[in-house]
């Protein structure tokens, strides 16, 4: 299932000009707010008609010179900011609307199951928190029996504490359909949760694009994500917790050992490392209370306007993004293709950062 | 309050002239509420203006073009009397359909309001989810403006029992065929000695209104509330 997508569009003085191609998985569209993500989605969606466009899902044309696939042919399913649940219609209702007109899921129940509906089918929409709704939501949106999934910012509009509730149902959902998604975000701590891949947008034209690991990674993009954002995800497998407190967690990348480690042994798990918490040393540091000390190359360097410089690293067969400043480049006399250790401090992963979001490809 | 014979057939002239115009009005209020609150078309504004105009003429005015019109001798009056066999000039018919035209902007209005108040989002979501126009029309914007319609319906219906000047212009005043409440009146205040049973008709017309007016009060606080969506 391929979705292939050239679009050029102007409104007002904003120009969108990308042309990208996703497979199966979660994709990413990545930017901030403005940079024509919405125009995307929609366009994929066929809510708007952009100027010119080339849209295809394996062999359906949406869009074309010659073709225009009415919204309710193209077979998507929508999940938008605000959950947009019919009000005169229940939750069983909304859940089944797409039935009046043809759709035929096979998998009602389990969705049911999966999104943890089942006592809220007689609730009238205005009665259910934020993170209720959008799990309404995103059931109707897979109950159209849909070929796509678009989802444009679900968790924007939600606290911390309902994006937490809400996040574990991606994931599930992620794992138990095979419907590729279109992942439309500015956060990028879920995007390290969910995504396989990621096109990076700014300002309506395309940065970088590709499997979300070697994305995050880049360090060119440090300035676009955030000096305090910008940070590589590592897959990693869970294993023993020691006496102490301290997990480890196996990766491609060696072992680290970090606390707060709650998902079971043996399960798999990104880890997403900020950038701005790994420290390069060039011989194997002693005396050091940091625990976690990786042996990696210095891969690729960006030299932003501030006085920091960004590096992606391979260590093992993982990618490690760091920030350095460039008074400690030069004094430590590095070049890419170096041989360094990384220093990441345990306590600087983040419980939120390590997720349960199973890749099958660790 | 027992009516004469007189009274009473206008009183009952008007609740069929006001069920005629409600029950033919309210789907073509809707469909041109529809086109004016969500469709980009081509001379737009001239429909809301035409919409509007018997609004702001002088009742007698429209009741007038009504006449060149609609009359035996005139353009549309004459093809549908040969076409259909429809009459309007001096029936009760015309009569309904001047009440109709004087109501229909009112209707428009209230129906319009309660097309804007329903998020386009919705609508959008309904699209993705399979539903084609006609379906989105009939799933989401029509069960959430049904309240709105009635409402409408029941602003154009009082106001349509009501209608005095184009009636009068167009289908005069004969008791039995086109006397309505409003014009038996003031045929009734014409009269020395009239003033007793036109009172009596005078207190009808007020229940009557009073009553459409509670029914429209409770319709539109439903149509808030089934808005906001709170059971």
């Amino acid at each position: 299932m391929t979705l292939r997508v050239e679009i050029t569009h102007r409104a007002g003085d904003f120009t969108l000009d990308v042309a990208f191609e996703t497979g199966a998985g979660v994709t990413a569209l990545f930017g901030r707010s403005g940079a024509g993500k919405t125009t995307i989605v929609n366009a994929v969606a066929g809510l708007i008609t952009p100027d010119h466009a080339r849209i295809r899902l394996h062999d359906t044309t949406f869009h074309d010179q010659n073709t225009r696939l009415p919204t309710h042919q193209r077979k998507i399913g929508y999940v938008f900011q605000d959950a947009r649940l019919f009000p005169h219609l229940n939750v069983a209702q909304n859940l089944d609307y797409a039935r009046r007109f043809g759709a035929r899921p096979d998998a009602r129940a389990e969705i049911i199951e999966l999104l943890g509906l089942g006592d809220l089918l007689d609730r009238a929409p205005a009665t259910l928190s934020g993170g209720q709704k959008q799990r309404v939501a995103l059931g109707r949106a897979l109950l159209s029996d849909p070929q796509l999934l678009l989802m444009d910012e679900p968790l924007a509009a939600l606290d911390a504490p309902r994006k937490a509730e809400i996040l574990p149902y991606f994931e599930a959902l992620k794992r138990q359909t095979g419907v590729p998604i279109l992942y439309v975000s500015h956060a990028l701590d879920e995007i390290a949760r969910i995504a396989d891949h990621m096109v990076v947008i700014e300002r309506g034209r395309i940065m970088a694009q590709g499997d979300l690991f070697h994305v995050l990674s880049n360090p060119a993009l440090t300035p676009l994500f955030g000096v305090r954002e910008a940070g590589a995800v590592l897959r990693a497998k869970v294993r023993e917790r020691a006496d102490d407190g301290l997990t480890r967690i196996e990766t491609g990348a060696g072992d680290l050992h970090l606390p707060g480690v709650h998902a079971p042994e043996g399960s798999r798990i990104r880890l997403r490392v900020l950038a701005q918490d790994v420290m390069i040393a060039r011989d194997r540091p002693a005396g050091i209370s940091a625990l976690n000390i990786l042996p990696a190359r210095i891969e690729a360097r960006f030299v932003g306007d501030g006085p920091g410089v960004a590096l992606r690293l391979a260590a093992g067969s993982e990618h490690l993004l760091a920030r350095i400043t460039a008074r400690a480049w030069a004094a430590l006399e590095l070049a890419e293709g170096d041989e360094v250790f990384a220093v990441i401090k345990a306590t600087s992963v983040a419980p939120g950062a390590i997720s349960g979001a199973v890749t099958g490809r660790f | 309050m027992m009516l004469d014979a007189a009274g009473w057939a206008a009183l009952q002239l008007s609740l069929l002239v006001g069920v005629t115009a409600t029950l033919i009005g309210v789907p073509l209020a809707t469909w041109v509420a529809w086109l004016l609150a969500r469709g980009t078309f081509f001379g737009k504004a001239a429909l809301n203006a035409l919409v509007h105009l018997p609004l702001v003429l002088p009742p007698v005015v429209t009741g007038y073009l009504l006449l060149i019109l609609f009359g035996r001798a005139g353009p549309v009056g004459r093809f549908l009397e040969d076409t259909l066999g429809l009459v309007f000039a001096f029936r009760w018919t015309g009569a309904a359909l001047a009440a109709l035209i004087m109501a229909f902007p009112l209707m428009v209005r209230a129906i319009r309001l309660a097309i804007e108040a329903v998020d386009p989002g919705l609508e959008a979501a309904a699209r993705t989810l399979g539903a084609s126009s006609m379906g989105v029309f009939r799933t989401v914007t029509l069960p959430l403006i049904l309240p709105g319609i009635l409402a409408g319906g029941v602003m154009g219906f009082a106001k349509a029992i009501g209608e005095f000047g184009a009636t009068i212009t167009f289908v005069a005043n004969i008791p039995g065929q086109t006397q309505t409440l409003p014009s038996a009146i003031y045929a009734l205040l014409q009269v020395p000695g009239g003033e007793a049973a036109a009172a009596r008709l005078v207190i009808w017309a007020c229940v009557l209104a009073l009553a459409a007016v509670v029914l429209s009060e409770w319709l539109a606080r439903r149509v808030a509330r089934r808005i906001a969506g709170t059971p």
